[in-house]
């Protein structure tokens, strides 16, 4: 450690005012803070001191995804060998799933760091640290088998259209990770939608349906049979999102470090939850009569709620409209999973359109709150 | 009115050329004042439409200019409006009966949006803007360097939309001329969905203003 200090401090003068790399300063001081605590400090004004930084809470939402990556890689494994019928061990499947995510993971962030480190650069700003959660996030959240040039250009759309444009992070409308998988969907809906893309080199002649696919073409049998497969996530699906147990493990630890806002979570459930039992209501066919706890686990419900929903950036910021928002998020996702018939999952469109709602419904919470304190100023004054 | 100086301005004045080039760049219709932006992103999905419709602007707005300024004396203000969509209104019929007779299938490709012309708010636009207040032959330059304007932004537009939405130049299959479909390429859904059109005139307008500092607008 002490070494790679004195480095770093030895070749820090090149990055200064006037040295050889000046045009590299915000690179050098992306890694430097990296790697060690900034030793800057503010001299004047009044500022709240608190260690959690941005590097910090991004570290935190990442080592909150392990589980549900960990677990991803197996069931990329488990998925291929099952359609493939060979039996082989544990750590067979985990090592051929983990083929198969690593470079994913590894364009996702190659990608995508460039593109911020470049903007960095033109701008001269820090570099940011808002790409660390995205990059994880995305290979989460596609297919195991995405071509790897597909997913590029999504990731350069997402973090240039979908962030750069607006300002960088922390300045975003959508949240970029769902905004790459949305120009996905839409761009190449055949390697993204369907029963083809769910299992790595799937077998011909294997039926690669998810639940929802199952569900969508109204073949409700395989889905009422699996519930404790799909709470347990051994079903075929994107890379991180078929197993809700390990999405739960990720979201103890948000809500433990209290990084994601359990008001979010909550009302994402409840609204879900609550459409479900309306769909129950008036149940005209057989998905509408699903029992709507089944839709907690079906699909990316689990995971939109506890890692998209809570981006800090795209959500509501009031605590009222936090509420709001998730409630709709959980109500518009099942809406149209049930009845949409073009697009089998609803949990992305609905966090998207919600995403851009967010600082409307926060307009109203602060707007409501502002007439109510005059309303108590002028029966105080009266 | 008739009180115009008498001096002879040469036709294609300092001034008389900025009304050609200025909206070319910083006068840009599409890309500065924002207008006829509902016909960029509809016939923008091929490159074909998106000529003809350049050239139908380019007819009708031309047009339009030199015949509103030759009026513009005599039409009463509280009507100027109803005036302005006569002259266009038949302008457009006339273009699309054209199209109609020489050019059947992009005519019908481009469905109603050569009726919609009418509609298009660069014409309206330049004929309350410059045409009501200026002489036949400025009018005209403005007509065509508006047109142009438009016509080189739908363009361009059209152009990356076709090439990475439908993997053709102009109906020509590109794409599979370099046969890059067999590596595993695939055309682009979403460029042939109209949201990408916005976000291509987007991308167009940060690239000029980027490169145009008076563009920034102070706030």
């Amino acid at each position: 450690m002490k070494a790679l200090r004195n480095y770093l401090d030895k070749i820090k003068p090149q990055f200064e005012k006037g040295g050889k790399f000046e045009k590299l300063h915000s690179t050098f001081d992306a890694f430097e803070t990296f790697l060690f605590v900034p030793d800057k400090v503010t001299f004047r004004g009044s500022h709240i001191r608190d260690t959690l930084d941005m590097k910090r809470t991004m570290i935190v939402v990442v080592i909150a995804t392990i589980p549900a990556l960990l677990f991803g890689m197996w069931n990329v494994g488990y998925q291929h060998f099952l359609s493939v019928g060979e039996s082989v061990g544990f750590w067979d499947q985990f090592f051929y799933g983990f083929l198969k995510v690593l470079p994913i993971i590894v364009v996702s962030y190659v990608v995508g760091l460039g593109i911020e480190f470049a903007f960095a650069q033109m701008r001269n700003h820090e570099v940011n640290e808002g790409y660390l959660v995205s990059g994880i996030l995305i290979p989460l959240i596609v297919p195991p088998d995405i071509p790897l040039w597909m997913l590029a250009i999504s990731v350069a759309f997402a973090v240039i259209i979908g962030k750069e444009v607006f300002g960088g992070t922390g300045m975003n409308i959508l949240n970029p990770a769902l905004t790459a998988r949305a120009f996905l969907f839409f761009a190449y809906p055949q390697d993204m939608s369907g029963d083809k893309v769910w299992i790595a080199e799937k077998a011909d002649a294997y039926s690669g349906a998810t639940p929802l696919g199952h569900a969508l073409v109204g073949d409700l049998e395989p889905v009422r049979s699996s519930f404790n497969d799909m709470l347990f996530g051994f079903i075929p699906g994107s890379v991180g999102e078929t197993s809700t147990i390990a999405i739960l493990l990720g979201a103890l630890i948000l809500l433990y470090t209290g990084i994601g806002s359990w008001r979010i979570m909550a009302s994402v459930f409840a609204g879900g939850y609550a459409m479900g039992l309306i769909f129950n209501l008036f149940a005209v066919n057989d998905y509408m009569a699903l029992p709507a706890h089944y839709h907690f686990v079906m699909g990316g419900f689990a995971f939109g709620a506890i890692f998209m929903a809570t981006d800090p950036v795209s959500a509501s910021q009031t605590n009222r409209g936090k509420y709001l928002y998730g409630f709709l998020i959980g109500l518009v996702a099942v809406l149209i999973r049930v009845v949409n018939p073009a697009y089998p999952e609803g949990m992305m469109l609905a966090i998207l359109l919600m995403n851009v709602f967010a600082p409307l419904i926060d307009h109203y919470v602060v707007e409501a709150n502002i007439k109510r304190r005059l309303k108590r100023l002028k029966v105080k004054s009266a | 009115m008739s009180t115009e100086s008498k001096q002879k301005e040469p036709l294609f004045s300092a001034k008389n050329k900025k009304l050609i080039f200025n909206p070319l760049s910083k006068d840009n219709p599409i890309t500065v004042q924002v207008l006829g932006i509902c016909s960029a992103l509809a016939v923008t999905a091929k490159l074909e439409p998106a000529v003809v419709m350049s050239i139908s602007v380019l007819a009708v707005l031309s047009i339009a200019n030199v015949v509103i300024s030759l009026l513009r004396n005599t039409i009463p203000p509280r009507i100027r409006i109803i005036v302005q969509l006569v002259v266009i209104a038949a302008l457009v019929i006339l273009v699309d009966q054209v199209l109609k007779a020489f050019a059947y299938d992009v005519s019908k490709q481009l469905s109603v949006f050569v009726g919609l012309i009418i509609t298009n708010c660069i014409i309206m636009g330049r004929l309350e803007a410059f045409a009501m207040g200026n002489k036949p032959w400025p009018s005209f330059l403005d007509g065509l360097g508006n047109s142009f304007g438009y016509a080189w932004i739908l363009i361009v537009v059209a152009f990356f939309r076709e090439l990475f939405g439908s993997g053709s130049i102009y109906g020509y299959p590109v794409m599979e001329w370099l046969g890059i479909y067999g590596v595993g390429y695939k055309n682009n859904g979403m460029m042939i969905l109209p949201p990408m059109a916005l976000i291509t005139v987007g991308i167009i307008i940060w690239v000029q203003r980027s490169r145009n500092s008076d563009l920034i607008e102070e706030n």
